[in-house]
């Protein structure tokens, strides 16, 4: 299983109503029942995907994120996630706003446009970068609105969005990203993962 | 018709009231069982079956010696596995194969009971099936299903007896008959009840049935059940044993054929009168109404996993009325999956040979008897 599913289940709380968004063959979902004893539902655009989850019998509903939050309930959740699928909405910003409408406290994991490796691409190169992340070429991507983990930083900011803890993963080691080491972390992160609430 | 005899059925002695006012009693509920029920007794699945379905789902129906309706789902190793489910399924009220419906013979007169069956509704239905779950000594049924008009059962079933089924699963169904159902319904009724054989619903079953009518019905009916890309498909322009037009009313064109066939055989196997009585029952189904505007309410107090299907290709039971059942059931925190499948075959993909379908709900139900 993805390093990034075992830091956000250990952001979760026991016994809690999660809302997986973009969730995937459920692999995260599978865990966070397993492991957290959670009650947990996701929502999925890909049929393949929503068709592996339901034969797992897991409460997954086909839909797109975009559209389909409007039919949660303010405050339904205690966690909502969104795991590396931000940078694919056109409207992130709107995304980011139901989900902190739909979930008490909101998990957004970032793949981070600011690292290093990314940098020296397109400084030396002079080319859209390709990493494990970010595997795609410019013109077949689903990423529309790449941004760095600071990017997403100011973003909260500037949108009063409370960040309570930003956890960096760079392979596997783990992190705690703070205001003072931000800039540095920005560099040799590979995902950013932030608990957000209002 | 014949092989009545090879029907099992109940007889419900305790008076049921009915939505109309009137209440039934002593009323045969005709009804068929695949695969065993287990020692627990938490293996039964209550199938529910669509208008012009009946109790034989799967294998060959003694009285069509045609393969039962929902043969490709119900099964040894199918979707409904009867290796490890004990799935039933009943003839609604108003049906004509064995339950009580306009067919059945009033032995005051020796004649079919005909219009003076009282009109009933899906909740009606619903309430002589759960009967069955005495009858079986069922506590819990593991699940409930249904497609079509089976779905509005399902959901009826849930919101009626809300803890006597672990999963629910409404496929291509409503909460709430549109305009468009209704006005497809009345056209089939219209064509009954403009046959000169209907007599005001009091022919004898036996000659002279309304069998034009019917037919036209069915003819009308089974163009919804299509999708356009389906039918385009399948006939386009091709013509009927013939290589040119014949410049007259014949079916020139195999899809006039095949739907003149369809209406047909249809009037073998069913009654004119069921038929104005199930359709009116799905034109009154209103479960949102049933709860006061709120769809949401007719689940409250349920603990059931829903599993909703459709068809990206049915416009009889869009998707989107499929999704309101789901978006209703989202906003109590309900355990609801959601899934369309992509299909040509229209409404009628629920009956027929969808691999993603009948494979994902095998391995749901497989998984979920298991948590």
């Amino acid at each position: 299983m993805k390093e990034e599913f075992k830091v956000i289940s250990e952001l979760v709380e026991e016994k809690s109503r999660v809302l997986d968004v973009g969730c995937g063959d459920g692999i995260l979902m599978e865990y966070l029942s397993k492991n957290k004893v959670v009650d947990v539902r996701g929502l999925e655009i890909s049929k393949e995907k929503v068709k592996k989850c339901l034969s797992n019998g897991l409460a997954v509903v086909e839909g797109n994120a975009e559209y389909d939050l409007k039919q949660f309930p303010d405050l339904s959740f205690d966690y909502v996630i969104l795991s590396q699928t931000l940078q694919a909405f056109m409207s992130p910003e709107n995304v980011i706003k139901d989900l902190l409408r739909v979930g008490k406290k909101v998990i957004v994991t970032i793949p981070n446009f600011g690292h290093w490796k990314v940098r020296v691409d397109l400084l030396f190169k002079g080319e859209m970068p390709i990493t494990k992340n970010l595997p795609y070429e410019w013109y077949n991507t689903p990423n529309l609105h790449m941004c760095t983990i600071q990017d997403f930083y100011n973003f909260c900011n500037k949108k009063g969005i409370s960040i309570f803890k930003i956890i960096s993963l760079n392979g596997k080691k783990t992190s705690e990203i703070t205001s003072s080491n931000l800039k540095f972390k920005n560099l040799i992160s590979e995902l950013g993962i932030f608990l957000l609430g209002k | 018709m014949g092989n009545f005899g090879k029907m099992k059925s109940i007889t419900i002695k305790q008076p049921l009231k009915l939505d109309c006012g009137k209440e039934i009693s002593n009323f045969p509920l005709a009804y068929e069982t695949y695969g065993n029920l287990n020692e627990k007794k938490d293996n039964a699945i209550l199938v529910f079956h669509a208008l012009t379905g009946d109790q034989f789902a799967s294998g060959i129906n003694p009285v069509t010696n045609k393969e039962g309706w929902w043969n490709y789902a119900v099964g040894p190793g199918k979707s409904f596995d009867t290796d490890k489910f004990f799935v039933i399924c009943a003839n609604v009220i108003g049906g004509c194969m064995g339950s009580y419906g306009p067919g059945t013979i009033d032995p005051s007169t020796n004649k079919p009971i005909g219009t003076n069956f009282p009109v009933i509704t899906i909740n009606d239905m619903v309430n002589a099936q759960y009967n069955l779950l005495d009858h079986f000594k069922i506590e819990k049924l593991f699940a409930v299903a249904g497609g079509s008009m089976g779905g509005m059962q399902v959901l009826q079933f849930v919101s009626n007896f809300p803890n006597k089924a672990k999963v629910a699963l409404p496929i291509a169904c409503t909460a709430s008959h549109s305009a468009q159902n209704i006005a497809f319904n009345e056209l089939g009724r219209q064509a009954i009840m403009s046959d000169i054989n209907w007599k005001d619903g009091l022919y004898d079953g036996q000659t002279n049935n309304p069998d034009k009518g019917l037919a036209v019905a069915r003819m009308a009916a089974h163009i919804t059940y299509l999708s356009k890309k389906g039918l385009q498909e399948k006939f386009g322009r091709n013509l009927q044993e013939r290589s040119d037009l014949k410049f007259g009313f014949d079916a020139d064109f195999q899809i006039e054929s095949y739907l003149r066939y369809q209406g047909s055989v249809f009037v073998d196997r069913f009654d004119a009168n069921s038929y104005l009585y199930i359709t009116r029952a799905m034109d009154y189904f209103d479960l949102t109404k049933q709860y006061g505007g709120n769809l949401s309410k007719a689940f409250k107090e349920s603990k059931t996993k829903f599993f909703i299907i459709s068809f990206t290709s049915d416009w009889l039971y869009p998707t989107s009325e499929n999704k309101d059942i789901v978006i209703a059931l989202n906003a109590i925190g309900a355990d609801v999956g959601f899934m369309e499948i992509k299909t040509d075959k229209g409404h009628d993909s629920f009956l027929l040979d969808v691999p993603d379908f009948l494979s994902t709900i095998k391995n749901y139900l497989n998984t979920t008897y298991l948590k």
